[in-house]
């Protein structure tokens, strides 16, 4: 038996982490203050935008005028609530639920959300199961998330392939007519948002 | 591309693993990556249409086998060496082992050379276009007929801005279809909308 000429050198793949300390090294080192970036998305991502699609929604409630300018132009109401998005998310459409009508969106060929409004997506939603399946089988998924409709509901699905963005207005419970506006924004989940619940 | 990420209507992933308030992230890293592809983002170095083609060029079984963000890393990465902002040996170097990037890019194109305003209600076709390039058509909608209900303003057209090609910017309309026109006898019923661009769509008289 001969040796090969040469030792064959197997490098192997460095950890995720190993990876993204070598990408944010190479950011801070040309100055493109990646550690402060890090820092703004914990409190955005985490604090202010999760509430934002719940505020608009509770005002769309108690707010009629309101609502139909939100269901007209979404991202200029929404702006009325000082709640902004990016730049290249240039167009909102809200999708109006009713008892005969269950709205459910998803990005069947990335993640694509109204993250600044729903708040950032949610693990499942960026799971290849929920992006294969719930085009195809909506009623059989959304019942395995616990959503079990009943038949006469008719659902429509919203793929977010462009630039739009859509965001669910559920309906509001009859139980909380009369609610001041804050306290109906704490029982708007961001789930009944993306239209795999109802509230 | 027909890629691996294009997973709507295909088939054999089970059950959704839901929980109410579910994190959108696990890890501290995860957090980091976010914050880094949006920040490349803002500085220039990439459109959000490159971005999504990095991780639409990942070799399939990658893709597969690769979280969510661990793809998303992979995009950055790749656009941060094909732009030169840094080279994969000073990467591989730094993170002290191999760092798999997304396979080369292929030609993009253009907007269509036709191209029609459409109105709510209008009935449309999606053309059997088959291109290399990024493209933001999910193929389930390929060749498939239904209705306008929404236009929106006009976007950068992802199959040029992806690929650094002059075009127009183009509106895409909400297009519903109904999922028995999709997957003929298998699939729950349902009306099924996609923002489509202009130049994917053809009017049906």
């Amino acid at each position: 038996m001969t040796m090969p000429d040469k030792d064959i050198v197997v490098k192997r793949t460095a950890s995720v982490e190993r990876r993204l300390d070598a990408i944010q090294s190479v950011f801070d080192e040309r100055g493109m203050k990646a550690t402060q970036t890090v820092e703004e998305l914990r409190h955005l991502g985490e604090e202010e935008w999760g509430r934002n699609g719940a505020r608009v929604v509770a005002r769309a409630w108690v707010d009629p005028a309101f609502r139909a300018r939100l269901l007209a132009n979404g991202k200029d109401a929404v702006a009325e609530l000082g709640a902004s998005m990016p730049k290249h998310h240039r167009h909102l459409v809200v999708l109006e639920n009713t008892p005969k009508v269950q709205n459910v969106i998803c990005c069947t060929l990335c993640s694509c959300t109204a993250f600044t409004i729903i708040g950032l997506p949610p693990d499942w939603y960026k799971d290849l199961a929920y992006r294969s399946r719930v085009v195809r089988e909506s009623r059989t998924v959304l019942k395995g998330m616990g959503l079990d409709l009943p038949a006469e509901v008719e659902i429509r699905v919203w793929d977010t392939t462009a630039d739009t963005r859509y965001m669910v207005l559920p309906e509001q419970p009859p139980a909380t007519l009369g609610w001041p506006e804050e306290k109906l924004a704490s029982i708007v989940s961001r789930d009944s948002l993306i239209g795999v619940e109802r509230l | 591309m027909d890629g691996i990420h294009d997973m709507g209507g295909r088939q054999g992933f089970g059950q959704v693993r839901y929980t109410r308030k579910a994190p959108a992230f696990h890890a501290d890293w995860e957090v980091r990556v976010n914050s880094l592809y949006a920040l490349a983002v803002r500085l220039g170095i990439f459109n959000m249409d490159e971005y999504r083609h990095a991780i639409e060029r990942m070799e399939p079984g990658h893709y597969l086998t690769a979280s969510y963000y661990e793809r998303s890393l992979t995009s950055l990465a790749t656009l941060l060496v094909e732009k030169g902002i840094v080279s994969l040996e000073e990467l591989e170097r730094r993170a002290e082992g191999s760092f798999p990037l997304a396979a080369p890019s292929a030609p993009g194109r253009t907007n269509a050379a036709a191209r029609e305003r459409f109105k709510p209600g209008d009935r449309v076709r999606v053309r059997l276009d088959f291109v290399p390039g990024h493209i933001r058509m999910p193929g389930y909608i390929r060749g498939k007929a239904g209705v306008v209900v929404g236009e929106s303003p006009a976007y950068p057209f992802p199959d040029a801005h992806a690929h650094a090609i002059a075009a127009q910017d183009e509106p895409t309309y909400d297009v519903r279809f109904r999922s028995e026109d999709l997957w003929p006898n298998s699939a729950d019923p349902a009306l099924i909308h996609v923002g489509v661009f202009q130049s994917y769509l053809e009017r049906i008289a």
